[in-house]
């Protein structure tokens, strides 16, 4: 196309040796490096262009391929022709996109979903695990407990030492626990053992195995997660001195109150001894021993929340008033 | 490769776009069913709210 646009700006006599050089404001001027053949071509037909705009039409469709790209540089974009180089990068790009919505709703799933999923199962499992227990209550010559609550929570009565329960199969729920600190309806199972995939990540709590059970002389200690997989612990940093950790079992309901709190490392198995950091000590109180991640989200270090014994009361008592209302599933 | 898929959708455009969104929809749903919580038990660390020795 140069070889005609050229021919047709420059006089007759300067279109041999410079035309490339000197008379190219057009946007062909990028095409100087092929100046030596343009010249050629433009000197055979000295007179064929007067007319420049089908000149350069008819040039530009009558070259090849190459020159054709260059002008679609300059030019308002025609249709980008899609090579097959193309086309794979922009199917990797497509695949990149897609693995990074992915892993953004992922991460939404853990932290927002499945806790939401999660907790909904866990409210229902305690509901319903407290339920079972209720049953003997209800068929018993006991009349119902509900009526017997403000008298208890009114007077506290003494109902001796704490009833502990033996040990629990791994896995399985066996206390349900209820802090109103965590939120008013909030109630987790309890369930043998810490390990992640069985009782963990399934948004309830994990009994240290090697730990005493509620009520015995020694230290009742759980830990829940507190950033995803349901989030149960989320709150434990806002424990104040003296808020009530309610615990209930099948025998009955067990009030800790929350005392203070520590971090330690991660290798800290101090704090679940029956004396916490006190290793080998042997034990005069009842403790429980909330454990969880901190801080949030990077779980380097890990948050301990002591609680000390403050009653019990038998299922015939019915449950402390405080949570009444959470306790089964309200029926 | 998604505008391959959306030549392929047939009708007008907002029937395309209903397509669309039910097939994200249905994806979503079977990433979150399935795909993650497979993944979830992959990825998760086994110690992480426990003192451990």
């Amino acid at each position: 196309m140069k070889n005609s646009s050229s021919s047709t700006q420059q006089p007759e006599s300067t279109q041999q040796p410079d035309a490339a050089q000197t008379g190219e404001p057009t946007p062909a001027a990028s095409t100087t490096p092929h100046s030596d053949l343009d010249d050629v071509a433009a000197s055979v037909p000295p007179a064929s262009g007067d007319e420049p705009a089908v000149a350069d039409g008819e040039a530009a469709s009558a070259r090849p391929s190459r020159s054709k790209n260059r002008a679609a540089k300059t030019a308002p974009r025609p249709p980008v022709k899609r090579t097959f180089a193309t086309k794979v990068v922009g199917v990797f790009g497509e695949l990149l996109i897609t693995a990074g919505v992915f892993v953004l709703l992922f991460l939404g799933w853990q932290l927002w979903w499945n806790s939401i999923v999660l907790t909904n199962e866990q409210t229902s499992d305690a509901s319903s695990l407290a339920d079972d227990w209720k049953l003997p209550v209800v068929t018993g010559t006991t009349p119902t407990p509900t009526p017997t609550t403000p008298d208890a929570a009114a007077a506290p009565v003494n109902y001796g030492d704490p009833a502990v329960m033996g040990s629990p199969s791994a896995g399985s729920d066996f206390a349900i626990l209820y802090v109103p600190r965590f939120g008013a309806d909030f109630k987790r199972t309890i369930s043998e053992g810490v390990d992640p995939h069985t009782v963990l990540n399934k948004g309830g709590a994990g009994h240290y195995e090697d730990t005493q059970m509620p009520g015995e002389v020694g230290n009742f200690a759980v830990a829940a997660h507190r950033d995803g997989w349901g989030s149960a612990f989320i709150k434990i940093n806002e424990l104040q001195i003296g808020d009530p950790i309610y615990v209930e079992t099948q025998d009955g309901w067990y009030t800790y109150r929350y005392r203070d709190t520590e971090y330690v490392t991660p290798y800290g198995v101090g704090v679940i001894d029956p004396v916490p950091q006190v290793e080998g000590a042997t034990a005069v109180d009842r403790l429980i021993t909330l454990t969880s991640c901190n801080p949030l989200y990077i779980a380097s270090e890990r948050i301990i929340a002591y609680g000390a014994f403050e009653s019990w009361q038998p299922r015939s008592a019915g449950p402390p008033a405080e949570i009444a209302s959470v306790v089964g599933s309200g029926n | 490769m998604y505008a391959a898929l959306w030549r392929v959708l047939p009708g007008p455009v907002w029937l395309r776009i209903v397509f669309v969104l039910i097939m994200v929809a249905a994806v979503v749903f079977v990433l979150a069913a399935w795909v993650f919580p497979w993944i979830d038990v992959l990825i998760t660390p086994t110690q992480e709210v426990t003192v451990d020795r």
